[in-house]
């Protein structure tokens, strides 16, 4: 059963994580992505589940640490300041195997900078953000449907690999409204069912088991090394399982871009006048960040003649373009940032002049 | 006959990576014993700090957690979000607390979170060997203050207890020492009345322990229990600064 609704993206947000089963939410003021946080403080306690603000980013992701490793399903939220302040956490909850969502609504930095919508928090989520070696399991959508299934479907995944799942998500989707389908009811949820497939929670023992002690710290050497060959292995299973991307017109393709979330919408338009121009041009469009898509890049052709990264930010993404390329093909780059937003004009006029060889 | 002293059982069979002298070993026995009196053993859930005791699960007998530096109450707050009816507490040194999650600790008792936090106040930074605390005492040599802790540099000593005392929220305030059989006792009655006001739901419990460090100290154990008690407890005052009537 699905119904249809014309929503905003932050409060789709929001209803996703519920109807993903999430019943703790602990947020922390931050624009542009306050009705996240207003929508759980509204609609969280109706389901029984447990809303907070917090006094920091930095106390709301630790919180989300203990309700977490206490079996609890868990929803966050921030933009990127905001998540810059909780990679603390996030490295310590892929360190304990605590799952979590966490959502950034990106916008423009570096430091605190603007509200407006970006996406230069990229190597922030690809490339670890906290200390050591940890990954995010990282998606990407260019829709509020998207975001919602990726959100609901995020918890599970978390769940399944006990490992942080990031959305990143940025302004635009979260400021916009478009029409949506919902699964209807509030999304099962039951702590007792929970803890049944979580037997590592803390919980009280009740003198029935061992008591549990959940373990960041590793002063041996060779545990921790050993520790982190664990979570080496989910890792590795993530790469093979859960790397997904989409691909338009490879076959024909001349030209190749590589754009996600928001920005992918304007490439798509750009795509369609450049066919009216008489270019034939193609997409990738990872929705996993992390894992990327590397192997996407194997179903080139060789009528491919350049490969062009579409971002806001100043190249970021266009690195793992490079390394999915592997030398195979020119890589270039279009892209705005501080805020600013990539036009399809903008996209039409810099792929003519890399074409031209103007670049 | 009568065994008239026993192991408590909440307290795990372990090699102690504690220093000689050090009164962690009591504070934890304290919370144990209480917690096994009272036959909670089974559904209390505790937080470590970073610190000398981030280890502290390896002695106590029930579920624990490692929160990151300072984090502890933050970590509690969501722990007791997802558990309401279990008995919570953090365990946290004066670094941890006073210092990076003063923060947190604030905002806890703010809140009135119903939990209980076990101070231990040793006016130094432990495990990483020595370094000022804020709670450390004006002209006490510090490995970051060689010359002894200067005022007009770096402040005066943190009283915790005296400053959470004035958050409605922190219901139950009340400092003790770990220097003598008698303040041992009282220190057991502050833990029992502390969990007491978790049980009944009445908002934040609190409880500093005046504690020592002999080997930051440079002290050996008897002689640190008498510098504390001739320099410490005159700084930090050993009272009940809050408590709920009716509450034992």
């Amino acid at each position: 059963m699905t119904e249809k609704k014309l929503m905003k993206g932050n409060e789709a947000f929001g209803l996703a994580a519920i109807l993903g089963g999430a019943r703790y939410y602990f947020g922390y003021p931050i624009t542009p992505q306050n009705e996240v946080t207003e929508y759980m403080s509204r609609e969280l306690p109706k389901v029984g589940g447990a809303f907070l603000q917090a006094e920091s980013e930095l106390a709301a992701i630790n919180m989300a640490y203990g309700a977490s490793a206490s079996g609890g399903r868990v929803f966050i939220s921030s933009s990127s300041p905001g998540i810059a302040l909780m990679q603390e956490g996030l490295s310590g909850l892929a360190s304990i195997e605590a799952p979590v969502v966490v959502l950034n609504v990106m916008r423009g930095g570096p430091g605190i900078g603007n509200i407006q919508p970006g996406q230069a928090d990229y190597f922030q989520a690809t490339r670890g953000g906290g200390n050591g070696d940890y990954h995010l399991l990282v998606f990407a959508p260019a829709s509020i449907q998207e975001a919602i299934d990726m959100i609901m479907e995020g918890f599970n995944i978390a769940d399944q690999y006990r490992n942080p799942v990031l959305i990143l998500a940025d302004g635009m989707l979260g400021q916009m409204m478009e029409p949506v389908q919902l699964p209807t009811g509030e999304g099962v949820y039951s702590l007792e069912a929970m803890l049944k497939t979580k037997p590592w929670a803390l919980s009280g023992h009740e003198g029935k088991r061992e008591r549990n002690a959940i373990k960041s710290v590793y002063l041996k050497q060779d545990l921790l090394e050993q520790h982190v060959e664990t979570l080496w292995k989910k890792y590795e299973q993530a790469e093979k399982e859960l790397v997904d991307w989409e691909e338009t017109n490879l076959e024909k393709a001349q030209v190749v871009f590589v754009a996600f979330g928001t920005t992918s919408r304007m490439v798509k338009e750009a795509m369609a006048e450049l066919k009216n121009m008489g270019l034939e041009t193609g997409l990738i469009r990872p929705k996993t960040l992390w894992p990327f898509p590397y192997k996407a890049f194997d179903n080139l052709w060789e009528g491919t003649k350049q490969v062009i990264s579409c971002e806001l930010s100043k190249g970021q993404l266009v690195q793992d373009v490079a390394l999915g390329v592997a030398g195979r093909k020119p890589v270039h780059l279009i892209q705005r940032t501080g805020g600013m937003l990539l036009t399809p004009e903008e996209i039409i006029e810099k792929t003519i002049q890399i074409i031209e060889g103007g670049e | 006959m009568k065994p008239v002293f026993e192991v408590t059982r909440g307290m795990r069979d372990q090699e102690t990576h504690y220093c000689p002298g050090c009164t962690h070993g009591v504070a934890h026995r304290l919370i144990m014993e209480v917690l096994d009196e009272k036959d909670k053993l089974g559904e209390t859930i505790g937080v470590c700090p970073v610190g000398c005791s981030i280890l502290a699960h390896q002695y106590m007998d029930v579920d624990m957690i490692e929160a990151a530096h300072g984090r502890a109450p933050a970590v509690a707050t969501g722990i007791k979000r997802v558990h309401p009816q279990r008995w919570v507490f953090t365990y946290q040194g004066d670094g941890d607390l006073a210092s990076i999650g003063m923060g947190e600790i604030v905002h806890a008792a703010h809140r009135g979170e119903k939990f209980c936090t076990f101070f231990i106040n040793n006016a130094i930074y432990g495990m990483t060997g020595g370094q000022m605390a804020p709670t450390t005492l004006i002209g006490q040599k510090a490995t970051t203050a060689i010359h002894g802790r200067d005022p007009k540099l770096t402040g005066s000593p943190i009283g915790m207890a005296e400053m959470l005392s004035t958050l409605e929220g922190a219901v139950y305030v009340e400092r003790v020492a770990l220097n003598s059989p008698a303040h041992i006792r009282k220190a057991k009655k502050a833990i029992t009345k502390a969990f007491e006001i978790q049980h009944q739901g009445l908002g934040f419990a609190f409880v500093e322990l005046l504690s020592i460090c002999p080997i930051n100290w440079g002290l050996p154990p008897r002689e640190a229990i008498k510098w504390m008690e001739d320099n410490m407890i005159p700084v930090y005052p050993l009272k009940c600064f809050r408590s709920p009537e009716g509450v034992k």
